[in-house]
């Protein structure tokens, strides 16, 4: 990446020690003295440091990396997963075309493969462009006629989920936003070709769900899956933003929390730092999981597919059954 | 036991009047109970009559919240009731300024609910179906677990007995104590909604006060029909929400009944007393055309 890294609030330690190794790696050249030894301790310690860091990523920090301004985009990645073909599909054909969702056709090794998602903008101007990824009832009605479209073609459907949510603004209650997902949470879940879900950033409510239900579901190492931002969550409950971090705690959002409910499929690490540092590999990463998955799926007859994504969220939910014993205590 | 005494032994035992006691001294309380004011026009209303009304206010047509027991009191000719027996967990652990379990004792001990939502098989007229009827004063209506689970098991015995589906939703969204778990219950709920699109099946949504958020997201807006009961507020994001969005008020009449009608959101918008000759009717009507034959009333 040509750009420098920015880093976050929690980084600074590890910066501090990076600018000290390059500060005795100048002095050593300018001064002639040697300081290699100092440097490889000094390196080694960063190194430790590093590890601890981000092994150790509260949903805080983990939020933070997910919405950091140079993690890979939609567009950006397609183009490392698929090089050699990307072609877009824009409108919903009825009056609008919703750049928050973006879908279109690239190739991987197992054939042609169906990406839809949504898209965050790089810098402001992007971003007004892409609506910050926050869809309207236009976009998921996109993503609705790109996914008949696999469907009729037979071409698995992959999509890659970062949004803050779906846009919460007067033209989508008009529109009919609450519908417009839940169309398309039952026609993902009615779809006759195999469905696949990363989440790559932020993976938040009904504004996720819209592009969400697939038969496996897989999230980046540090992104996150929530039913209400934390600080949604921190304004309503404990009634103030401020306890936003207390509310990413309890909410247990992180993707090895949903690794452990059982409600993600699987965990991609991300290169060391988060998925910015390293876009080529990370890419790299998810177009294993991916290929792996559409290989696994392709057992599957298509008939069937809806019952396997039946059965995987079907068993999803806590609760108590007391038996008449019990009850009448 | 007959439905009335089914009935009566669901009704919150501290509403009912004692009779004898009448012949002495009412105490202030209990002439309160006689009558009530309503929100909306500010008049006395005798409590009967209000009752007698279905409440709904005579004068000004003011449609008071009901809970669950009650809506299937004024809609159902029968009614069996299914899974009572299921109770919410705490699957995240969750305390924000008290802990989940204690906000689950205490909304059982308030509205002597287990959950935010009454599942069962009803009868309305000749008309068989699976019903489902949120309350909102259980935890504010809000869909966990147990809410989902409830209504997909009720989803999946009208498929196995080929009924239609009547679901009405009263809630401020998903329980944000049951976290990701309760986002998945919109998933479940819908691809158990695609199963009974896909036998041909009736599903009706009756949307009524107040309506948002992850229940509107999901089976709230899918009937085959959907229903605005008169008064309701529906939407998904929440008006404050919007507001400090877009940085603008919005008018007075944003998301009711009314306005998702002019926008072409529901199909209808129905006073409380058209609720059970309407879905009667609907139901009929799409049964008949199916070429279903009447459920028999043994």
């Amino acid at each position: 990446m040509s750009d420098k890294i920015l880093p976050l609030e929690f980084e600074k330690p590890i910066m501090a020690m990076e600018e000290k190794i390059e500060e005795l790696m100048r002095l050593s050249q300018d001064s002639h003295i040697d300081f290699t030894a100092e440097i490889a301790k000094l390196r080694s310690q960063a190194e430790e440091v590093r590890n601890k860091l981000y092994h150790r990523l509260t949903p805080s920090q983990k939020l933070q990396v997910a919405r950091h301004p140079q993690r890979p985009n939609l567009l950006e990645t397609v183009k490392m997963l698929s090089p050699n073909t990307w072609i877009e599909l824009r409108g919903d054909r009825s009056g609008t075309d919703d750049r928050a969702i973006i879908g279109g056709i690239i190739e991987l090794s197992s054939g042609p493969v169906m990406v839809v998602g949504t898209q965050k903008g790089r810098g402001m101007k992007e971003n007004l462009t892409y609506n910050f990824g926050m869809a309207n009832p236009e976009g998921y009605r996109k993503a609705l006629r790109l996914f008949y479209h696999a469907e009729k073609f037979k071409m698995p459907v992959l999509t890659l989920v970062d949004t803050p949510g779906a846009y919460p603004g007067i033209a989508g209650e008009q529109h009919g936003i609450g519908q417009a997902i839940a169309f398309n949470i039952r026609e993902m879940a009615r779809l006759r070709v195999p469905i696949i879900s990363v989440v790559t950033g932020e993976g938040a409510s009904g504004g996720a769900l819209g592009i969400g239900v697939a038969n496996r579901i897989y999230m980046l190492e540090h992104a996150l899956y929530t039913v209400i931002s934390p600080e949604g969550c921190a304004s309503i409950l404990w009634r103030s933003a401020e306890f936003a971090s207390r509310a990413a705690e309890a909410l247990r959002i992180t993707a090895q929390d949903l690794l452990e409910f059982g409600i993600v499929d699987g965990v991609i690490p991300e290169p060391q730092g988060g998925a910015h540092y390293d876009p080529t590999l990370n890419a790299q990463r998810i177009l294993e999981t991916v290929e792996q998955a559409i290989s696994e799926l392709k057992a599957i007859p298509n008939d069937q597919l809806p019952a396997d994504r039946y059965a995987k969220f079907r068993k999803i939910g806590a609760y108590q059954e007391k038996n008449a014993a019990a009850l009448s205590s | 036991m007959s439905l009335r005494d089914w009935f009566a032994s669901k009704r919150n035992t501290s509403t009912k009047l004692d009779v004898s006691a009448m012949n002495s001294r009412l105490t202030d309380e209990e002439i309160c109970k006689l009558w009530t004011q309503c929100y909306s026009c500010h008049q006395n209303i005798p409590s009967k009559e209000l009752e007698n009304n279905l409440m709904v206010c005579m004068h000004c047509g003011y449609h008071f919240r009901i809970g669950a027991y009650k809506r299937i009191m004024q809609l159902c000719d029968d009614f069996q009731e299914m899974d009572e027996n299921l109770f919410p967990a705490d699957p995240l652990n969750f305390t924000d300024t008290e802990p989940y379990l204690k906000r689950q004792a205490d909304a059982h001990q308030k509205t002597g609910l287990n959950e935010a939502v009454i599942t069962g098989i009803g009868r309305i007229g000749e008309e068989r179906l699976g019903l489902a009827v949120m309350d909102f004063t259980y935890l504010g209506g809000s869909m966990g677990s147990v809410v989902g689970e409830k209504i997909t098991r009720m989803i999946e015995r009208a498929l196995a007995e080929r009924l239609p589906v009547v679901i009405f939703s009263s809630s401020g969204g998903a329980r944000m104590q049951e976290g990701t778990f309760s986002l998945m219950q919109m998933v479940k709920t819908g691809a158990a909604l695609a199963q009974l699109h896909e036998a041909g099946l009736l599903y009706i949504s009756v949307l009524t006060e107040p309506t948002f958020g992850g229940v509107t997201a999901s089976y709230g807006t899918l009937g085959d029909v959907n229903i605005a009961e008169e008064g309701a507020r529906v939407g998904f994001a929440g008006r404050r929400v919007i507001e400090q969005t877009i940085r603008q008020k919005l008018p007075a009449d944003f998301q009711t009944a009314n306005y998702l009608l002019n926008y072409g959101q529901v199909d209808m918008v129905l006073a409380r007393q058209e609720m059970a000759p309407i879905l009667a009717t609907l139901i009929r009507l799409h049964r008949q055309s199916s070429g279903l034959a009447p459920i028999s009333l043994a």
